[in-house]
């Protein structure tokens, strides 16, 4: 089994490569071998995992066979632990869940498409598993570059080419950022493996050029993790991408910047910032709330559907930074529960919106009103318990999550951040029901006076991703949509989850059981996991939370203009706030990039402020 | 070994910073992202350069011979080619703008803007 664990990402690379040079024999044909490839990884990664969970210590492989001497790695290792391999599994499966949607979905010239979401599957799980440093940045790469190519697909309209440039400037530079600190680390230590790195530096005080290679990583993968104020290019790219491609990109693409930020100071930062980590928290649970708050309120006026679930993303995106950015176990833990529960709703409500694309032409809200009551009925049900289960309703989706990051945020003296995910919650979760109630039960039609109401930006016809209206509904497409919400919502009643996800992160964070295990094949002893009991806060604030957000996107959709009750010295200036928010997100890369530096720099002084 | 080279990194990854916030121009942007990603060769070759070392090609000198980091250099490749393929998707969207919308401007292909 471990001599073929890097197949995980050897092999659809292959299969990829073969697409690219073959000719487009038949569509079905190249549908029938991806899906195969997809769905193969998705087996061979659970058996992977279970394996995984068996054992005390991770399964560490050597490509091509070159072990470590005496703690020395010149190899190239790839670590399988339970909560790496749990992610390159979700993200194999939603691999498999874009095969399947894009099989009856669009018209697709040659087996390109197919070629490019095998890569971007491969590099994903390379990036998950990858125990070395040059090898994440390597992966990151070319998991970009896919993503990139994948969301300037259909290229024949504008909107794709600009969201693409976007995309592609700013994760370009926030990678140049990944190997300034990748730079600095290997001249200080001479080495690359994550684990001989942190063994290097874990009994050294933190100095400048260490704190520098952390906050280097950290920003470039905060780009990729789309945080406030590097998070502009994701809203223009998920908007335009195939929809396919958006089930991934918003699943788990975005995730995977957070994971490596958990995944770089765990292993590798953990021995020399740990006397700083008070004030590094509050760094990072500043930046975490930030992203989660501002992408919630930018959700509330968009009306662009696939803009609204990629505000979504970066409001949940925020939420996940703030588990991570605790810097404990439970925050890890609670982390990667909400990545596993909002990332498959995310994933289900965007493939719910391919269908309304497909069938009906448009993403816009208003002009959608009432039209989604064309579509099947279990659409409906499923769009609108995806986004209940946005609010994370009493022990479904990511309640399992939120009850562990309440309590990690008690633990630590920082409960403050509780009011910050609730509010992100209910903003959020509100906007997305407010969307479904307008276009699958006809509420909230806009009146004529409404400035916002129609000239909102939609889709050009030359980018509607498919020719003509058909008639129908892909069964495979309801049916996806539908398991991956189902599963998002009762993952978090699986028995032993809450268990099984601080065993894991309790794994995840210990430093010296990694390293031992990479360097040495050695067993160190298991460390405690901590424990959550379930506590009446996390059901109450799980009711507010439904009940706030249903009551909001109620009374935006009321015929009774409830919005007017609010007194006009309070309601214009926040509109006015909100356009000034808005009006950031102006398009132009040069722009982002700027934002990027300044956050940049912003970032660095936070960070050497933290840890003099 | 000087400061020299870790000083020209940083300038050449500000100067292309600066060009691409400031770009109007698809080729233009495109050119300053490469000179931001040039500047991690420099420092990566800074990083392993070692004063009177010999070339890391072990096939004429013996094997003690003090020589320069291999390993940056194969980071250093590997980062190359990294960049040709951003650089030829970015001119082949560019390519696109042009052929499809008969622009360079950035500004003009603004789909989403109100």
């Amino acid at each position: 089994m471990e001599k073929l664990a890097p197949l995980v990402v050897g092999a659809p690379f292959l299969v990829a490569a073969v697409f690219a040079i073959s000719l487009p024999l038949s569509r079905r044909r190249d549908d029938l071998i991806a899906i195969a490839t997809a769905s193969t990884g998705v087996i061979f990664v659970a058996a992977l995992l279970i394996d995984v969970l068996g054992r005390d210590i991770p399964v560490v492989t050597w490509v091509g066979g070159w072990q470590p001497r005496d703690g020395v790695a010149l190899g190239v290792s790839m670590a399988f632990d339970p909560l790496s391999t749990s992610l390159a599994l979700l993200a194999a499966v939603l691999v498999c869940a874009a095969f399947l949607v894009a099989w009856r979905y669009f018209e697709i010239p040659g087996p390109i498409f197919h070629a490019l979401v095998l890569v971007f599957g491969g590099a994903m799980a390379g990036f998950c598993l990858s125990g070395d440093l040059f090898n994440l940045f390597v992966f990151f790469e070319l998991m970009s570059v896919a993503a990139y190519a994948l969301t300037a697909y259909r290229s024949e309209g504008s909107g794709p080419l600009q969201g693409a440039l976007t995309f592609a400037v700013s994760n370009t530079v926030g990678a140049v950022f990944i190997l300034f600190g990748i730079a600095l680390l290997y001249a200080r230590t001479g080495a690359l493996n994550l684990a001989q790195i942190g063994d290097y530096l874990a009994h050294r005080p933190a100095d400048g050029l260490v704190v520098g290679a952390f906050a280097f990583l950290a920003i470039g993968f905060m780009v990729k993790a789309a945080v406030v104020p590097f998070h502009f290019w994701l809203a223009d790219a998920y908007a335009v991408a195939p929809t396919p491609a958006c089930v991934i990109f918003s699943g788990v693409m975005s995730d995977l910047g957070i994971y490596a930020i958990a995944r770089v100071y765990w292993t590798m930062f953990d021995g020399p910032l740990h006397p700083h980590l008070g004030e590094l928290r509050i760094v990072f649970l500043g930046l975490g709330s930030l992203t989660a708050v501002w992408g919630a309120l930018m959700c509330l006026g968009q009306h662009h559907v696939k803009r609204l679930l990629a505000f979504v993303t970066i409001s949940q995106i925020g939420v996940a930074l703030i588990g991570v950015g605790l810097f404990t176990t439970e925050g890890v833990a609670a982390a990667a529960l909400l990545i596993l529960a909002d990332g498959l709703l995310r994933a289900g409500l965007f493939v719910v919106i391919g269908a309304v694309i497909h069938r009906v032409g448009s993403v816009n809200e208003l002009r959608l009103q009432r039209l989604g009551r064309a579509l099947p009925r279990p659409l409906r049900v499923i769009f609108l318990a995806g986004a209940l289960g946005l609010a994370a309703p009493p022990f479904l989706g990511a309640f399992a999550g939120k009850l562990v990051l309440e309590h990690a945020a008690i633990d630590v003296g920082q409960g403050w951040v509780i009011a910050v995910f609730a509010v992100a919650t209910i903003l959020s979760a509100a906007a997305v029901l407010r969307a479904g109630g307008r276009i699958f039960l006809g509420r909230g039609a806009p009146s004529a006076d409404d400035p916002s109401a129609l000239n909102e930006p939609d889709l050009d016809s030359a980018e509607a991703e498919i020719e003509g209206a058909p008639g129908y509904t892909p069964p495979v497409m309801i049916v996806t949509a539908g398991v991956l919400v189902a599963a998002g919502l009762v993952v978090g009643l699986v028995p032993g989850l809450v268990d099984g996800a601080l065993d894991a992160a309790a794994r995840f964070t210990d430093r010296n059981a990694y390293a031992a295990a990479v360097l040495h094949g050695a067993t160190e002893s298991l460390p405690d996991a901590p424990s959550v009991e379930l506590g009446a806060l996390a059901v109450v604030l799980s009711v507010v939370s439904v009940t706030a957000a249903v009551a909001v996107a109620a009374a935006v959709l009321s015929p009774r203009r409830t919005g007017t009750a609010i007194p006009r010295t309070v309601r214009e200036p926040a509109v006015r706030a909100y356009w000034m928010l808005r009006r950031l997100h102006s398009g132009q890369s040069g722009d982002y990039v700027a934002w990027l530096s300044v956050g940049a720099a912003a970032f660095g002084v936070l960070l050497a402020v933290a840890t003099r | 070994m000087s400061f020299a080279p870790y000083a020209v990194a940083i300038w050449i990854f500000l100067v292309g910073l600066y060009g691409v916030v400031t770009s109007r121009h698809l080729m233009h942007l495109v050119i300053c992202l490469s000179v931001v990603q040039s500047s991690t060769y420099l420092l990566l070759l800074g990083i392993g350069y070692r004063t009177d070392g010999a070339a890391s090609i072990f096939v004429d000198i013996p094997p003690n011979t003090k020589a320069v980091d291999p390993v940056v250099k194969a980071l250093t490749l590997t980062d190359v080619v990294v960049g040709a393929a951003v650089t030829a998707l970015l001119l082949a969207l560019t390519v696109q703008a042009k052929k499809r919308f008969g622009t360079l401007d950035p500004d003009e292909l603004d789909p989403l803007r109100d």
